[in-house]
């Protein structure tokens, strides 16, 4: 069985929705950011994702952004030239995941300014960073877009003050200190 | 030793590399470089080496070596470190080192700390929202009359009010038609729901008819009536490119078909049994003998249909369609010289489709006289010699296209004729030819027709005589059947002891009789051993019970496959259940993880285990089962031994 297993599930499963894993790849199937929401080990992990991959690049244009697949539903969505592919539960609603796949690729978007593969692959941990604000265990728990952006902006500059810091420190020239005192 | 490149210069060097052998090497530079780096201690370069090993696990190689040095990262004051450092734990941690406990502390104390980000949402339209609420106003209502009528009102202004130009909104009604569907809502607003799905099948995005005709399928059983007003939509679906909608639509078409619809319907799943993919054909062509057997408006148009999947989708039937189909034929008396009359027509032209073959031969086996004589009434009679049809049939054994089952249906179609032709001779020279085949089943069928034409020969009239009239019973064994034709004998049942010919005249005249009978019937009963065997009480002590229902593995038929439900009617839940089972040696189990380890109190629920049974000697099966389980707090244990297994479930 993949995924949670059921005895496991069982005790809550129609009470939360739960999204099991997002992964984002491009059109050769090569493995852009992965984001699992469930334990699996690391061979499980990357067995799921190989035929997953596989399973969706085989799907024709014109196909539903819906598939089943083992006991999961599966909706993706295909941006350019990446797939972003979230795995969700029976009960799940997939239309409102579509929503999430949009809601993430704006943020995306918003932040690197007309976002494409190549900043997803020179900045993958700041592609991290983001799904992590907005979406927690598998639940989007910030729906403002507003928010998100202004979280990460935040952590963004105590990372650049810091580096800065570090610098002045490091080069011992006061120009900086003052600069961001 | 010189600084450790940077992430970037990192991604953009492997992304040079041509090919994967190439790339191996460079990472494997890199990992050998970082190893060195980690084991110096270095924490001005912990935080970059970190974020290259994440990046050369994403790809594929394995990275678990710098789970240590992510704690390393959280423990440090740099905020950029603790970023990495989360990020990596996220992404590497698994069981092979035991930093789970570090990490929990971790977490603890910052939750401890009193940190808690202040957010807002913003505005009342937001989607996400909407969707949380109406969920939970989906698990609040489930069960309960006094909050599902509170939310009525609610519901109906959602599903009202709500834009469905974009797909948000479309999401929100979604929500909301699935909250209605779940709780206990008046029927007008179940109506209100499933209206909302038929709107959803004429929207042109795909995926909105898909998530339409799913729930759809979920709800046609209790809303029947209004799922109908929305026949037209959901057969139109039927045409759709994608798979998945296509596959939808013919379960639900096939939910909606009633005596009423039955003849439009039909035209259109025969349509779509002539076009649509090869995986769909067997389910439907199931589909239509099964619904044309409950709703047929006539035996003439029951006929036609089959007919009509016979000869588009033939090859694609399944098996045990066959039986069904002869048992249907021979109960419609008035239509076999019609019968025969198209099945041999249709042999004319195509003798590749087995399913069909096999009932054309049985057919023209049985009713051949009719056949010749020309004696049909519902069409035009077609003018046909004995020759002609022995032709055929005779054409059917030595064909290539012809699997060996159809070759044993010809042969004994041929047989039975002798008494319904004239011709006799010519027959027998064809049995005695086959005689010698080198397919032993063909061989033996000759050799006793062979010897029914010599020794047996004031017998041949009364065993090939027209087949009466079955009746259908419910487990449908070959017990029955052989009832009805005056059999008792259950033993010729086994086909392993077929009796050879060379006995001893009176014991011999039974069982040739039965054997020979059993020939007919063999192609009638073939399928009767996978048909339902009844469920049984397995355990029923202190409150607890466990039944067994069982099924057939396919394709091994040596496999039973066991689904255990154990229910508690005591007051209590009973808790860490885990249920074993033992078999004798000659057996093999295999045990599937359970539903889950708690039962219910009160029947409330019940704990499901799957079990797989291997049997490969057919012997009878006996089980140990041992019990364990948490009631009202003290621990309970219980062996039990189970001999009660039906036997269906072992021969």
């Amino acid at each position: 069985m993949y995924g949670v297993n059921a005895s496991d599930r069982h005790s809550c499963s129609w009470l939360v929705s739960q999204m099991q894993f997002m992964l984002l790849f491009s059109r050769q199937g090569k493995l852009r950011l992965q984001k699992w929401y469930v334990p699996l080990s690391d061979k499980e992990k990357k067995k799921i994702t190989r035929e997953l991959v596989q399973t969706v690049l085989a799907r024709k244009p014109k196909m539903c952004s819906f598939l089943e697949w083992r006991d999961l539903k599966i909706v993706y969505k295909r941006y350019a030239s990446l797939y972003f592919c979230c795995a969700i539960e029976d009960q799940d609603n997939e239309l409102i995941t579509l929503e999430i796949i949009h809601r993430y690729v704006e943020l995306l978007d918003k932040y690197f300014g007309s976002v494409c593969e190549l900043d997803i692959i020179f900045n993958f941990e700041k592609a991290y960073f983001i799904l992590d604000e907005f979406l927690l265990g598998g639940e989007a728990q910030e729906t403002s877009k507003k928010n998100v952006l202004k979280a990460i902006e935040q952590a963004d500059l105590l990372q650049e003050v810091r580096r800065l810091c570090f610098l002045k420190a490091f080069r011992g020239q006061k120009h900086f200190a003052e600069q961001y005192s | 030793m010189p600084a450790p490149i940077r992430l970037r210069e990192l991604i953009r060097t492997i992304r040079t590399a041509r090919t994967q052998a190439e790339e191996r090497e460079m990472i494997q530079k890199e990992c050998a470089a970082i190893r060195s780096s980690f084991r110096e201690e270095d924490n001005t370069y912990r935080c970059r080496n970190v974020a290259k090993l994440l990046y050369m696990h994403m790809l594929g190689y394995p990275a678990h070596f710098g789970q240590l040095e992510c704690l390393k990262l959280i423990a440090s004051q740099k905020f950029t470190d603790k970023r990495i450092g989360y990020l990596g734990a996220m992404l590497l941690l698994d069981e092979r080192q035991d930093l789970v406990p570090q990490l929990v502390r971790i977490l603890k104390n910052l939750i401890m700390s009193g940190y808690s980000p202040e957010h807002d949402v913003s505005g009342i339209s937001d989607p996400f929202l909407q969707v949380r609420i109406l969920r939970l106003l989906r698990i609040l209502g489930k069960g309960d009359d006094d909050s599902s009528e509170a939310m009525n009102d609610i519901l109906a202004q959602v599903a009202t009010n709500t834009e469905t130009s974009k797909n948000v909104g479309n999401a929100i009604l979604y929500e909301t038609v699935l909250t209605i569907m779940d709780i206990k809502s008046e029927s007008g607003l179940r109506v209100l729901a499933i209206n909302i799905l038929g709107r959803f099948l004429l929207n042109n995005d795909k995926n909105i008819r898909y998530v339409a005709l799913t729930s759809l399928l979920k709800t046609v059983q209790t809303d029947h009536n209004a799922v109908q007003r929305h026949r037209s939509t959901i057969v139109d679906c039927l045409k759709d490119l994608d798979v998945s909608i296509k596959r939808r639509a013919m379960e639900l078409s096939f939910a909606l078909v009633n005596g009423n619809n039955i003849r439009g319907m039909m035209k259109e799943l025969l349509y779509f049994l002539d076009s649509c993919d090869p995986d769909f054909k067997a389910d439907c062509a199931s589909g239509i003998f099964l619904a044309a057997e409950k709703y047929a408006p006539s035996k003439r148009w029951h006929i036609d249909t089959i007919m009509r999947v016979l000869t588009t989708a033939g090859s694609y039937v399944r098996d045990d369609s066959v039986p069904n189909l002869i048992q249907l034929i021979t109960n419609s008396v008035e239509m076999h010289a019609y019968t025969v009359q198209r099945l041999y027509k249709a042999l004319l032209d195509d003798i590749s489709q087995q399913p069909l073959v096999q009932v054309a031969s049985w057919c023209i086996g049985e009713y051949g006289d009719l056949l010749v004589s020309g004696q049909c009434e519902e069409e035009e009679p077609i003018q046909v010699s004995e020759d002609e049809v022995l032709d055929v049939l005779e054409g059917l054994l030595v064909s290539n296209l012809s699997a060996p089952v159809t070759r044993g249906y010809s042969l004994t179609a041929i047989m039975k004729l002798s008494t319904r032709f004239s011709s006799v001779n010519r027959i027998k020279k064809v049995v005695s030819i086959y005689g010698s085949s080198i397919d032993v089943e063909l061989q033996q069928r000759a050799v006793e027709y062979n010897a029914l034409f010599k020794k047996y020969d004031h017998m041949r009239p009364a065993l090939l005589e027209r087949m009466p009239i079955m009746e259908k019973t419910a487990t449908n064994g070959p017990a029955e059947i052989v009832q009805t034709n005056g059999e008792t004998d259950s033993t010729i049942l086994d086909t392993k002891h077929l009796p050879s010919i060379i006995q001893p005249a009176s014991q011999v005249g039974l069982s040739i009789q039965s054997s020979a009978h059993f020939r007919h019937l063999n192609n009638l009963t073939m399928y009767s051993a996978s048909k339902c065997i009844p469920p049984m009480t397995a355990y029923n002590k202190n409150g607890i019970k466990i039944e067994f229902t069982f099924e057939r593995a396919n394709p091994n038929p040596n496999i039973a496959v066991i689904t255990i439900h154990a229910t508690n009617s005591t007051e209590a839940d009973m808790t860490e259940f885990v249920f074993q089972a033992a078999v004798p040696k000659t057996f093999q189990l295999q045990l599937l993880s359970p539903s889950s380890n708690v039962v219910p109190a009160l029947n409330q629920g019940s704990v499901t285990q799957v079990i797989r049974v291997l049997n490969p000697q057919k012997q009878q099966l006996r089980m140990r089962v041992k019990l364990t389980y948490t009631h009202k707090g003290s621990p309970v244990q219980d062996l039990a031994e189970v001999n009660n297994f039906p036997p269906q479930s072992w021969q």
